[in-house]
């Protein structure tokens, strides 16, 4: 039997309850959120250290209180939502198929919203070369281990990769007793927060090694070492900088991938440099309903622009449940080279936009320009910009001057 | 004294790796008391289970070889095999291609070789018929093989050692041979206990040559040759339906690097061919996998960064040593000084193909000094673990009705239910690993690589088994995953 729901949320983390709790306040009612984990609330329940919420409710809240402000709302309000329930399938006419212990269940949906979360990106790769011994682990997963399962992964550890989840398994671990010799990154600047930094290795004394790599795994039951070298400006090994570390763990945190395997079943089209799919102002993908939003769409620093971008996705959700379509979104948004990506890609020009956005090495004193017609509609000047920090811009549509692509540079004075 | 009451087993196989358990699988027809000491923990975790996973149609052996001889056979027969164990298994075909004259004449030259050890079907091919096979694939032109097959080398080993399980043969895992004495039987001492036996048959792949020098025959030596591999996304799967390969350099002692769709749906690139020391250094080196990205950029012109998911390396228990090169053939033998031992060695490619008419091999030898007698209640079939995924929409519901666990995806890149794992844990061989599992229902092997179903794999393994936290086992002995509990 298939059910009808006006609104599917797939995913009950951050982004889910965000958009389900703005969803229900703006009138809509008939909505489902389903969530594969035995609890709501997403990554935020292995989050158990503080700094959420800074933007949001400007209140430091460690990721549990986090997930819980938004579950009181959804509980409150009365909002439905499975737990245990994995989504096998969607397709592009907004059928749902999903599977718990009771059975498969079948929606049929007006409007389906991704907040499908991110994934791990793992030693396969990104191919350290070297055996495969227990012990390597992405920081997620020890993560996992460690604040939802109780168990120790390991006693002595390296950590490749400076992106937050790695910098906060650095505190964790060294907090529970493990030693952490050494956070190694390839590029020449951190991936993480300069907060991170600061609060996870400068407190603890744990070292940072920018342009230095992991080029050999060694053991062959459990992880026995490792050997470290330093990279030059291709991120190529340099020979003769190897430094062996004896260790029983390695963390990698070494990326994290928008998870959109369902929507590639829908037809979604991704784009290639966020991993996340093409957007268009209303959070709407190519296919007609279908509609993402949090770390699927394009991975954030902050779960706070997570809920928020989630709350903005509901107002268009609103709208498409009411009138059905949108204006024709055909004013691309482009990048130079030195602007990762934005999004949306794609915008109406009738309708006041967010830009998200995030450069793609560390720059100073520079000004991100947004053109169109080869002229300047808005400047954002900046002292320091870094890749770790997602940069927003708010433009008007009295801004737009002409139904040409929009085009976002960065300029050094 | 009565010789026979003094052993305990009529046979005993040392390596439990696909020639150990077909031979085991294939003997237990006879009313024989078997037994196969392993020293991991599981069957295939060497040779057996690190290769291509091809069914090879025989055509790249020479002509009266018993390599020859044994994979033509056992390609043919493959299809009843491959029923009684309930294995996945398809006879995709196979292109060697070439991109110049030079391999045209070699191409030739190997169907004429493929026609005389009675390889069915092989023709050379044009571009357009590539392009028909194989939409992707580089090459001017090629020979097609239409008996080549693909498989799961490690369904396929757990497949036949189930089956012998089934029809009375013991299995210890753990049990590394240490020494054999050979009195009027023999006396195999492990590092877990003392076997009797009064006949051996040595499938030590790797070790084969160091198991005869315990049997006191000191002329095998083993030359271990690395190979290996990239594992490519499923994604890149609709780019390659069946196995393609460069022109062999067969003096190099490899088929060359090509490109293989798993049965499962990946595709393989390698693997490589290097001579190394250790017996059991699977590591992978940076100069092998740039090389194999190049290599197969040449078969596969659309290879992207993203579709790599996972390397491993394989190692060929060859006879033939660097400097000699290619192919020596299989030895299966017993020595008259030493009977009742019957010593397998150098048995590498194409061994996976070649397993049950060599277990047949075995048995005639046997059969020569003394009779041998089919037992009664022998069944060859074996029922594998139901992969709910392959399920249609009906027959999902109908098993999640019949058994909840069905409903609990454990596995999200690809689909295995928690009742899935549970029938791999309690398989009946007794394995308890966490790679144990990810061998029986590919939970593990997909894109996120573990991330998302590992932490409750090992859970239900700790709830299954009764085992603490530093009691879970990787891969192998010593290789635990955690190191205990964070709060007592």
């Amino acid at each position: 039997m298939t059910i009808k729901k006006d609104v599917i949320i797939i995913g009950g983390g951050p982004a889910g309850l965000a958009a389900a709790a703005r969803l229900k306040e703006l009138g809509v009612t008939d909505i489902l959120i389903l969530e594969r984990e035995k609890l709501p609330g997403g990554i935020l329940r292995q989050c158990i250290h503080d700094g959420f919420g800074l933007t949001r409710f400007k209140e430091a809240l460690s990721g549990p209180e986090y997930a819980a402000r938004f579950l009181d709302q959804v509980g409150k309000m009365d909002i439905d939502y499975l737990t245990d329930t994995t989504v096998l399938e969607i397709d592009s006419n907004k059928h749902v198929i999903a599977v718990t212990k009771e059975g498969l269940l079948e929606y049929q949906a007006k409007a389906i919203i991704m907040t499908t979360g991110c994934r791990e990106r793992t030693r396969g790769a990104i191919s350290i070369p070297g055996t495969r011994p227990a012990g390597i682990y992405t920081a997620g997963v020890a993560q996992t281990y460690v604040n939802l399962k109780n168990i120790m992964v390991g006693k002595k550890v390296v950590i490749l990769g400076s992106g937050d989840i790695g910098l906060i398994m650095a505190r964790r671990m060294t907090l529970e007793g493990a030693q952490v010799l050494a956070v190694l990154e390839i590029l020449p600047y951190a991936s993480g927060l300069p907060r991170n930094i600061e609060q996870c290795l400068n407190d603890y004394s744990i070292p940072l090694f920018l342009s230095h790599t992991v080029t050999n795994i060694r053991g062959k039951e459990r992880l026995e070492g490792i050997t470290v070298s330093r990279v030059d400006e291709r991120l190529k090994p340099i020979p003769g900088t190897e430094n062996d570390y004896d260790c029983d763990t390695l963390i990698l945190s070494v990326g994290l991938i928008p998870e959109n395997e369902l929507s590639l079943m829908a037809g979604v089209n991704l784009d290639s440099r966020t991993r996340g799919p093409i957007v268009d102002e209303n959070y709407q993908t190519n296919i007609d309903g279908i509609f993402v939003a949090g770390n699927a769409l394009h991975v954030h620093d902050l779960v706070d622009f997570v809920s928020i971008e989630a709350e903005n996705l509901a107002q268009a959700v609103l709208a498409y449940i009411q009138e059905g379509s949108f204006p024709q979104c055909s004013i691309r948004v482009e990048t130079d080279d030195q602007v990762g990506y934005t999004v949306p890609q794609k915008v109406s020009g009738q309708k006041d936009i967010t830009l998200s956005m995030r450069v793609r090495s560390p720059l100073k004193n520079c000004a991100i320009q947004v053109l169109q017609n080869d002229q300047v509609i808005k400047t954002k000047k900046m002292k320091k910009a870094i890749p770790a920090e997602m940069i927003q811009m708010r433009i008007k549509k009295e801004e737009l001057i002409s139904s040409e692509y929009i085009k976002v540079v960065v300029r050094h004075d | 004294m009565d010789k026979k009451s003094r052993y305990t087993y009529d046979v005993i196989i040392i390596g439990a790796g696909v020639i150990g358990s077909a031979i085991a699988r294939e003997m237990a027809r006879y009313n024989l008391k078997i037994a196969v000491l392993e020293k991991e923990l599981d069957v295939c975790t060497e040779t057996s289970g690190r290769n291509s996973g091809v069914l090879h149609a025989g055509f790249n052996n020479e002509p009266g070889s018993l390599m020859a001889k044994y994979c033509v056979a056992g390609c043919l027969g493959f299809d009843k095999v491959a029923k009684e164990l309930d294995i996945p298994f398809a006879r995709t075909g196979k292109v060697v291609v070439g991109f110049d004259e030079e391999d045209k004449d070699k191409l030739i030259r190997l169907k004429e070789q493929g026609d005389r050890n009675g390889v069915p079907g092989l023709e050379i091919i044009d571009k357009e018929r590539i392009k028909e096979l194989a939409p992707h694939v580089g090459g001017e032109l090629a020979m097609y093989s239409p008996a080549t097959g693909i498989l799961n080398p490690f369904i396929y080993t757990i497949a036949l050692a189930e089956n012998a399980h089934h029809n009375g043969v013991d299995f210890f895992f753990d049990n590394e041979v240490v020494a054999i004495k050979c009195l009027e039987y023999y006396e195999i001492k492990t590092t877990q206990g003392s076997y009797d036996t009064k006949w051996v048959i040595n499938c030590a792949g790797l070790n084969a040559d160091k198991i005869a020098r315990m049997l006191g025959i000191n002329d095998y030596t083993i030359y271990p040759c690395r190979g290996e591999y990239f594992v490519l996304d499923k994604k890149a799967g609709q780019y390659l339906k069946i196995p393609a390969y460069p022109v062999p350099n067969l003096k190099l002692g490899g088929l060359g690097i090509h490109l293989t769709p798993t049965i499962d749906g990946n595709i393989l690139i390698g693997p490589s061919t290097e001579y190394i020391e250790e017996r059991d250094n699977y590591s992978s080196t940076q100069e092998i996998m740039d090389l194999l990205i190049k290599d197969g950029g040449r078969i596969l012109p659309y290879l992207k960064k993203e579709f790599f998911i996972r390397n491993f390396s394989g190692i060929r228990p060859k006879l033939a040593d660097k400097n000699v090169g290619g192919y020596a053939d299989f030895v299966i033998e017993e020595r008259e000084e030493v009977p009742f031992a019957i010593n397998l060695i150098g048995i590498e490619s194409p061994g996976l193909t070649s397993a049950i008419p060599i277990a047949k091999r075995v048995i005639e030898m046997v059969a020569q000094k003394q009779e041998l007698k089919e037992k009664q209640d022998y069944d060859p079939y074996r029922k594998g673990i139901l992969c709910f995924n392959d399920q249609t929409l009906e027959k999902k519901k109908e098993l999640i009705q019949q058994d909840p666990n069905y409903g609990e995806i454990i596995c999200r890149c690809e689909t295995i239910t928690k009742a899935e794992i549970l029938e791999a844990i309690r398989n009946p061989l007794g394995v308890d690993t966490v790679i144990g599992v990810k061998n029986r229902t590919r939970a593990m092997m997909g894109r996120c690589q573990a991330g998302y179903c590992e932490t409750r794999i090992s859970e239900i393994l700790m709830q299954e088994k009764s085992k603490k936290e530093d009691e879970i086992i990787y891969a192998r002995m010593r290789g635990n995953m955690f190191v205990g509990k964070v709060r007592d």
